[in-house]
């Protein structure tokens, strides 16, 4: 390791700019800087959360309290759910990949730096907005999971939930355009030599939990855009007493929900299974069946979701079902848990306290998963869920689990990050503390819920036993508290007066370890050769390599290799983020589709499809719209041939028949407004306006799209033969044109056959 | 009290589900003692010794992979099996049986009625002990989930889908049970009980819900009558609006499990239903004390 010379508090230096100011850190798209600034959002917001945290806390140390009031404390435990997983857990793993995979894959930056701080500013914008609340009437307070009728008017008339809504959709937003950028990085950006069976397991399981969040996070985004329709347009989706169905919600809010644990988990795998290879000094045991169960868990999170439901009463087979499907998610969980064990022994164990915080991880989250599958024997579940069981096995497995495994990363990755260690010596002192504070909190919890304690109660009667077992927990819970500050205190002062780092402090094997700490702003000068999992090994060890990959059954590893100097797959950026645009818009309306087929099939009264809708006209918008895919296809073909004029006069067509298919929509909506079908009158109304209207929006949004490719051509700045930007943009408006042909087929067709 | 599901389980449900957690819980024990073991014996045996260099690698063996996915596909079916036959023992078909009770969620109270016997009640639930009842569940307004620990499992009971349960008790007692999902504001008081008795005594309960209560007889309750009446009390007590209060008397709680049905705290709950059960649906009437205790008169009378 070279002894370096830093100036205090050293941090990634924005490029060409002395010092960085909190203005070049503002403006800065260096991904380096914009994972810094999420991991300083998101502990920000852990303070918050565990602030609130502790006032609940504070309310539940003896029975009968008047430390709070109801209406406090159920605002309290619905922002503190929330806080925790959307603007804490989530972004700070995103924030780690942000900043760690780009080196890990031994690229320049991210794949698309400027969507990247859009990401970074929708949490902060999300997440203000949603603290807003507290000053706006009342934070929300119909639980993190915010179950309709409830969240409904007349039950929640403040604005709360409202915010709730519109904080989720930014930070959503957000975490998808995250998600799309770290796909394209890993698929696109990678070293050459650096196939994907030699990918760091890190990366690997972020690729994983992407693809896991673009299918899940449109299924939040359309549930919360369709219960904010009930809400501020007065319609039925979820209100049983409009003829709308309170189960519904329940069903897509846990099938995003459900996925949405695993996404808070999968990233913390992969530091798992970085941090106990490098200080146990030897490559991880069983990479990959590591690997391979990852897959099966982010394929099996998306089959299990009503093991939430289990006390709905849906019967039977649907219990079995998801009980079966959850006990299977059980096993790639173990796989993994045997293989970081196995890879502990026969090592060489140093107990930095990284390493301190992942063997935590390791028997922490062991419980939390062993908990987890006694819900999956279901009577069991029946007594034990909505309870302080429920509770405990939760943050076994987000805080034993998930925290942990940050913890153990940002003591990892710090030093990298800054060129300072972190100090052991606190460090220590931070593990215990926290290792202690957090069972003592919440191993009593599991005995509450088994007394028959339930949650998201504000206060409990005087019943043998709970006074006592709370009193507990809420002395874990301050010591918890304290140990946060032990960190902050390590943080702040080895910022200032920490050991210098070097490149590699830890000795370890993967590419961020060959630059300096911190890395200058394009990260590498040279990139190591890439023959294997451990670049950095092989480097250092000439002599005995690690063996080639067997390859996972005789796939992977013998694929032949990318061709020298060139990208491991051929996809031109642009093309590929847009095709994951497509994929998860294409679930948001999946999710549209399905509330409409569901209330369209249940037999209603009320209005009839076929008697209100105009299929001839809708037809003939239709064709308007098929025609403009065509003229824009045509486009493409004058770019290919270097025909500049009918290049721009393509795209003028293509505009204004995407216009007239708006107009025809506008008109049709009209006729059916005036004939009193509306969004609030029933559930033809609230799934039709609001199938269509999304529709209608998207359109909206490709038309501006055309509309400045068609001031970039009249400016004549497509030299041809292609263009990222047109190809991007056309896949894109075809795609909206595909989604109509569905709709059009789905509503019009089907309501002529009656 | 018994309050504990697995501690004291008093009825044929309760008891299998707590035989099947004690079974999960030792298989789970003992595969933590496993993975524990593991942590702690690797910690001593190959911590790192000074001047020691990396260990050779070891990246696995398909072979010992394919065993503990074996394992532990096993330990999941023997947990599967026992999970199929104590849900079959919990939650056995109704098969169109009629309910015996239907219990229908309110925030923050529960309305109980007998259809068969034409009794209508709040907030407890009287039975025969050993006899298995068929209990109707439905909600007038958001999700409320009924739960007996010690005898029964949860079931949701939401608007638009009704559901059913089974409900037993071993032994005479009292059960305490609580609302298990989040109602809003006073979920945490929408409590409970079950009071199962032997079958004469509820052949007692039985005759005296069904009599109406005699008249006030005191001054004050005879005041107190006329001013239930002219203060509207009776447009939501007696519409389901409000629970129904013709035997408040012989209730062992108020406010739902919130405090003990004695007179003062009537009293108090009379005064400013506001202050006792802040959110509750029940406004403030600004009752003089007078009036109050009238009141109170009046209500001790409804055995």
């Amino acid at each position: 390791m070279r002894e370096i010379a830093l100036p205090p508090g050293a941090l990634p230096a924005p490029p060409d700019r002395d010092g960085g100011g909190l203005y070049a850190w503002i403006t800065s798209l260096d991904h380096k800087q914009i994972g810094i600034m999420y991991l300083i959002t998101t502990f920000a917001f852990f303070i918050v959360g565990g602030v609130e945290a502790l006032l609940m806390r504070t309310q539940l140390a003896v029975p009968n309290n008047t430390f709070l009031g109801p209406e406090a404390y159920n605002q309290l435990f619905t922002m503190h759910g929330t806080t925790m997983i959307f603007l804490v857990v989530m972004p700070m793993l995103i924030g780690l990949a942000t900043y760690v995979v780009p080196l890990q894959v031994g690229a320049r930056d991210i794949a698309y730096p400027r969507m990247n701080a859009l990401s970074l500013w929708l949490l902060v914008f999300g997440g203000l907005l949603l603290y807003f609340s507290y000053l706006a009437g009342g934070a929300p307070d119909a639980g993190w999971f915010s179950y309709a009728p409830l969240s409904e008017k007349p039950y929640t008339t403040t604005t709360g939930v409202d915010y709730w809504i519109l904080g989720l959709l930014a930070t959503g937003i957000g975490t998808i355009a995250a998600s799309i950028n770290l796909i394209v990085t890993i698929l696109a950006l990678r070293a050459p030599g650096m196939r994907m069976t030699r990918l760091p397991l890190f990366t690997w399981m972020v690729l994983v939990n992407s693809v896991l969040i673009l299918c899940a996070l449109p299924v939040l985004n359309a549930s919360l855009v369709m219960l904010l329709i009930d809400r501020q347009l007065n319609a039925h989706f979820f209100s049983p007493q409009g003829g709308g169905s309170a189960i519904l919600w329940q069903h897509f809010f846990w099938a995003f929900g459900h996925p949405e644990v695993y996404i808070m988990v999968l990233p913390a795998f992969g530091i798992i299974s970085e941090v106990i290879p490098v200080f146990s000094r030897k490559a991880i045991y069983g990479y990959e069946f590591v690997a391979a169960s990852t897959g099966a868990i982010a394929f099996l999170s998306l089959a299990v979701w009503a093991h939430h439901m289990f006390a709905v009463g849906l019967g039977r087979t649907a219990d079995l079902f998801f009980a079966v499907a959850s006990m299977l998610i059980a096993i790639p969980t173990g796989v993994k848990v045997l293989n970081w064990c196995a890879t502990l022994w026969g090592g060489a164990i140093r107990f930095t306290s990284s390493m301190l915080f992942a063997m935590g991880f390791l028997a922490m989250f062991t419980i939390g998963g062993i908990t987890g599958v006694s819900f999956t024997a279901v009577p069991i579940d029946w007594q034990v869920e909505d309870t302080y069981y429920v509770v405990a096995h939760m943050h076994y497995v987000l805080f034993g689990g998930s925290a942990f495994a940050v913890f153990a990363g940002l003591y990892y990755w710090f030093p990298k990050m800054t060129g300072r260690m972190l100090s052991e010596a606190w460090g220590k002192w931070h593990f215990w503390l926290t290792f202690v504070g957090f069972n003592l909190t919440f191993m009593i919890q599991h005995v509450l819920g088994l007394a028959g304690m339930p949650r998201r109660v504000f206060t409990y009667p005087d019943l043998p036993d709970w006074g006592r077992f709370n009193m507990i927990s809420t002395a874990g819970a301050y010591l918890l508290g304290f140990s946060v500050l032990v960190f902050l205190w390590n943080v702040f002062a080895s910022l200032r007066a920490g050991r210098p780092a070097g490149d590699n402090p830890w000795n370890a094997w993967t590419l961020e370890w060959a630059t300096p700490s911190p890395p200058p702003e394009h990260n590498f000068d040279l990139v190591p050769p890439v023959r294997g999992r451990r670049p950095l090994w092989d480097l250092a060890h000439p002599d005995r390599p690690d063996p080639a990959p067997a390859g996972f059954y005789g796939l992977g590893g013998h694929v032949p290799g990318p061709p020298p100097g060139g990208k491991a797959l051929d996809v031109s950026g642009p093309r590929l983020g847009m095709l994951c645009f497509i994929g998860t818009e294409a679930i948001f309306f999946v999710m549209l589709i399905l509330a409409y087929v569901y209330y369209h099939s249940a037999a209603h009264t009320g209005v009839v499809a076929a008697r209100v809708l105009d299929s001839g006209r809708a037809g003939i918008n239709t064709v308007f719209l098929i025609a403009s895919s065509a003229t824009l296809w045509l486009g493409g073909k004058s770019l290919e041939q270097r025909r500049g004029g009918a290049l721009t006069a393509w795209l003028a067509v293509t505009i204004i028949l995407g216009a007239l298919f708006l107009i025809g929509q506008g008109r049709e909506w009209l006729t059916l407004v005036r004939a009193n079908v509306t969004v609030s009158r029933d559930l033809f109304g609230t799934t039709f306006f609001t199938l269509t209207g999304f529709h209608g929006l998207h359109v909206l949004l490709g038309l501006f799209l055309l509309a400045m490719l068609f001031g970039l051509a009249v400016a004549r700045r497509f030299k041809g033969p292609t263009s990222a930007a047109i190809e991007a943009v056309a896949l894109y408006w075809h795609f909206v044109d595909a989604v109509w042909i569905g709709i059009y087929s789905l509503i019009y067709l089907w309501a002529l056959a009656g | 009290m018994p309050i504990s599901p697995f501690g004291n389980p008093a009825s044929p449900q309760a008891a299998a589900t707590a035989q099947l957690f004690r079974f999960v819980l030792v298989l789970g024990a003992a595969v933590f003692a496993v993975v524990a073991g593991i942590i702690i014996v690797a910690a001593i045996r190959f911590r790192h010794r000074p001047g020691q260099g990396d260990p050779a690698p070891d990246t696995g063996r398909p072979g010992i992979e394919v065993v503990w996915v074996g394992a532990a596909a096993l330990l999941l079916l023997v947990i599967f099996i026992p999970t199929v036959s104590t849900m079959r023992a919990v939650d056995p078909p109704a098969d169109r049986r009629l309910p015996d009770l239907v219990v229908t969620g309110h925030q923050w109270w529960w309305e109980v009625g007998y259809p068969g016997l034409g009794i209508v009640t709040a907030n407890e639930i009287h039975l025969p002990a050993r006899r298995m009842f068929l209990v109707h569940l439905q909600s007038a307004d958001v999700i409320h989930d009924f739960w007996i620990p010690s005898l029964t499992r949860k079931m949701d009971m939401t608007p638009g889908h009704a559901t059913d349960v089974w409900l037993e008790a071993d032994q005479p007692g009292v059960y305490l049970g609580a609302c298990a999902e989040f109602c809003g504001v006073q979920h945490a008081w929408m409590r409970i009980r079950v009071i199962a008795e032997p079958e004469e005594a509820f052949a007692a309960w039985q005759q005296q819900q069904r009599q109406a209560p005699s008249p006030p007889r005191t001054p004050d309750a005879v005041v107190g009558a006329s001013l239930y009446h002219e203060d509207t009390c009776a447009n939501c007590h007696g519409t389901g609006i409000g629970p129904d209060l013709n035997h408040l008397a012989g209730r062992d709680t108020l406010a739902a499990g919130l405090m003990p049905n004695t007179p003062a705290d009537l009293a108090r709950w009379l005064k400013d239903p506001q202050a006792v059960k802040p959110g509750s649906l029940m406004p403030n009437f600004h009752l003089s004390d007078a009036d109050v205790q009238k009141l109170v008169a009046y209500l001790e009378t409804l055995r």
